[in-house]
């Protein structure tokens, strides 16, 4: 049955898409999971991926032309079934600028659980369609490996691909994999795949069961395992800390700041104000953060080919470790707010984080991420860029040190921070001035309650 | 009507026939005449042909082909033999930048229809005498190379190489003079076969087996080999190895989506892969694999008989790549 591919959401605050270039043209054969077409948003051209395998039976939208979010742009089926082309995608060009009110598919339904959803900037969880939330939770890796006779084979006879389980080398799909399909209405799997109990020892070319990752022989001396499938939360995480830890080049700067006086500060507040406004050491962290990103702008930024993107608000992003997961939500505007405003703001996101409450608008997005683990009582670490971001702060727990002053010994409340930066946008030592101001606002925290 | 007669035979019969059709032709070459020739074919020619038709020449293969350019360009039509087609590296100028180039240069007016017989093969003749150079002559646009392994396609190659206006490498094997086979007659008396076309020798439908020369009978014995397991093996002689019959090999493998090619030189730069860019070319859409090439190992050719065999191809290599192009290899048989 031919399927609708939509302008997928690529971004919290993208509402319509221009598409730049086709990739596959009408009459092409689609696996699930490759690029079908290039799409410009506001802040990105990126490559989309089918949601689905088939043949690409008509375009809907021409090169150039710019849709809401949501509505169909290709229709992808079977060679020969009969499809449906809505009367109403003309194929007029649309102007990019116009921000088209989102069409009704994209109004119902809200996001499903925020939980699955996952992590910040997540492109398109597009709240209508399951089609799109396919797309997007493809892992890497999980391309269809088949013969050219293979691939041909299933554009005739409309197999899909992405539930074969190959025997050829390394899983690739081969002839006899596909031939028992030929005819079937509506294949499944290989017959002579049965998805073997996890238990017992697989044979070197038991099939994997349908739809899962291909099969690797069991290198030899391994002990027995089960597999588990990854989570849709776990398969966006590797996905996308994939992606940021390949393209990224990251540098590392780390700093120790002395933490005695926001320490003092925090206790006066804290002493005057009542829940939910009182801060933690991260709310200050937070707000001495994004004030530091206000002279540095280029860490407030994304690479994004051939230019640099600087955002013109600073969205901090914080990490919140869920179960078998972590979510990213974040403040806008939090050079701008108030430390009142960001500690019970930060209190409510990550209390709604843990219950699965945030809607997508609350972690798709954020211009610097801060990851903390100082609850731990960890010294310090690195962190991977949470993308398209251009630096992360990772952030240690605040420990009595002795620091030698003044030919003596003296004991000091002493945190270390960790910042990763891509070293496609900045360079070490721009990265080494933020934290001198990082370590400058924290080390004099008065100045966080002054701007 | 058809009769049994070995490969060596075949190529006498040819020979005799065309030097007594055509007083033109005459043979030349090391070790021809007195001696009957190395591999024994022209034996007993120069007392039935005399001196001036059969020529034993000094040792000095550049001049020998250099000459029968010329004598070609001046109306005859030399049927020369290099002793082993190593030595044809000695006149590798006169074949790549005369014979081959004359009929371009000239625009026609000059033809140089040289036959030249040489003998592939191996068999304990050390590094030098062992190697397998069709390739390199069937990289040269302007020559025929034919690489008959049966004793019709010799008889019958030879014979329209000596009729035709092109140079034409004519390789045997040092190791299939003795083989036999059917070699018709045809009532016309003449037998001639045209100096290009595969043929499919063997049909099958799992998986396409292509060589040529005494490669073809390794494939062959693999196919057997292959049937003994249920696989179906089709084989296919490619005879001519320039001009390439691509064709016949792409109609192949659309039916068994599987390719191997074997021969007995070295898979770099060969044949074997140029064989296989080409179908990649035209039956993309129908490789079930990746085409795999069967051929010796990138070593010169050791002296030692046990050493040797190690590196040329052989049945069971056949065998084994073949079963590695359909999968068969990882999983046990039946």
């Amino acid at each position: 049955m031919a399927k609708t591919l939509v302008m997928p959401q690529m971004g919290y605050d993208m509402d319509a898409g221009t598409l730049l270039r086709w990739l596959k043209q009408e009459g092409e054969q689609v696996e699930r999971g490759e690029p079908i077409a290039e799409i410009e948003t506001d802040k990105v051209n990126l490559e989309i991926e089918s949601f689905d395998s088939g043949i690409v039976r008509k375009h809907l939208v021409t090169e150039g032309q710019t849709v809401p979010v949501g509505e169909g742009i290709a229709i992808i089926g079977t060679a020969d079934e009969a499809i449906d082309v809505p009367a109403s995608n003309g194929s007029e060009p649309k102007p990019a600028a116009a921000p088209a009110p989102p069409p009704a598919s994209a109004q119902e339904a809200p996001a499903e659980s925020p939980v699955a959803a996952a992590v910040s900037q997540q492109p398109a969880q597009s709240p209508s369609t399951n089609q799109v939330d396919q797309v997007v939770e493809r892992a890497p890796g999980e391309r269809v490996r088949a013969s050219p006779l293979v691939r041909r084979l299933a554009a005739e006879h409309g197999i899909d691909l992405s539930r074969v389980a190959g025997t050829g080398p390394g899983g690739r799909i081969i002839k006899v994999d596909v031939m028992p399909l030929i005819g079937q209405p509506q294949p499944q799997a290989v017959p002579s795949a049965p998805a073997a109990p996890a238990a017992q020892p697989a044979p070197a070319q038991a099939p994997a069961p349908a739809a899962q990752a291909q099969p690797q022989p069991v290198a030899p001396g391994m002990p027995e395992y089960e597999t588990r499938e990854l989570s849709r939360i776990r398969k966006t995480i590797a996905r996308r800390m994939s992606e940021s830890f390949q393209q990224a080049p990251h540098i590392y700067i780390s700093m120790a700041i002395e933490m005695t006086k926001a320490l003092e500060l925090r206790e006066q507040i804290n002493a005057q104000v009542e829940q939910p406004q009182q801060v933690s050491i991260n709310d200050l962290i937070i707000k001495a953060a994004a004030l530091a990103l206000r002279k540095f702008p280029m860490l407030n930024a994304a690479y994004a080919g051939d230019e640099v993107r600087v955002f013109k608000r600073i969205d901090i992003n914080n990490a919140i470790a869920l179960e078998g997961g972590l979510i990213s939500p974040f403040i806008p505007d939090a050079d701008h707010k108030p430390l009142g405003a960001i500690a019970a703001m930060m209190k409510d996101l990550a209390k709604r984080a843990r219950e699965g409450g945030l809607t997508p608008e609350e972690f798709q997005g954020g211009t610097f991420t801060i990851s903390n683990l100082g609850m731990y009582g960890v010294d310090s670490f690195q962190a991977v860029i949470n993308p398209p971001q251009a630096a992360i702060l990772a952030v240690g727990a605040v420990q009595k040190e002795p620091v030698f002053v003044d030919g003596q010994f003296k004991p000091v409340d002493r945190m270390l921070v960790n910042m990763a930066a891509d070293h496609r946008v900045t360079d070490g030592a721009e990265v080494a001035r933020f934290l001198v101001e990082l370590k400058r606002l924290l080390e004099t925290p008065m100045l966080l309650l002054v701007s | 009507m058809a009769r049994e007669i070995s490969y060596r035979d075949a190529l006498r019969e040819a020979l005799r026939e065309e030097m007594d059709r055509d007083e033109r032709v005459f043979l030349m070459g090391e070790d021809i005449g007195a001696y009957g020739g190395s591999y024994v074919v022209t034996n007993g020619f120069l007392e039935e042909y005399g001196r001036k038709r059969v020529r034993d020449t000094p040792i000095s293969e550049l001049g020998i082909v250099g000459a029968a350019v010329g004598a070609a360009m001046g109306g005859l039509r030399p049927i020369i033999e290099l002793m082993t087609i190593n030595f044809s590296l000695l006149a590798i100028d006169q074949i790549v930048n005369h014979a081959a180039k004359l009929h371009y240069m000239f625009a026609g007016t000059i033809t140089a229809p040289v036959v030249i017989r040489t003998a592939s093969g191996w068999g304990q003749l050390g590094p030098t005498h062992s190697q397998t150079f069709e390739g390199w002559f069937a990289h040269v646009p302007g020559l025929r190379v034919v690489m008959p392994a049966t004793p019709r396609d010799a008889k019958g190659f030879l014979k329209t190489a000596t009729r035709g206006n092109d140079p034409v490498m004519f390789i045997e094997h040092s190791l299939l003079y003795r083989n036999r086979g059917e070699v018709e007659e045809p009532d016309d008396g003449d037998l001639l076969l045209p100096l290009e076309g595969a043929e499919v020798r063997r049909e099958g439908t799992d998986v396409t087996l292509v060589s040529w020369s005494r490669g073809y009978y390794l494939a062959m014995g693999a196919a057997e080999e292959l049937a003994k397991e249920g696989i179906s093996a089709e084989v296919i002689d490619m005879r001519v190895l320039r001009p390439l019959d691509i064709a016949t090999v792409v109609e192949s493998v659309k039916k068994t989506n599987h390719l191997v090619t074997v021969e007995e030189s070295w898979r770099s730069l060969g044949v074997g892969a140029e064989i296989a860019a080409a179908v990649q070319e035209e039956a993309f859409d129908y490789l079930d694999a990746p085409i795999a090439r069967v051929g010796s190992l990138e070593i010169p050719v050791p002296y030692a008989r046990n050493l040797e065999r190690l590196i040329f191809p052989d049945r069971d290599k056949v065998v084994e790549a073949a079963k590695g192009v359909l999968a068969r290899n990882l999983v046990p048989a039946g």
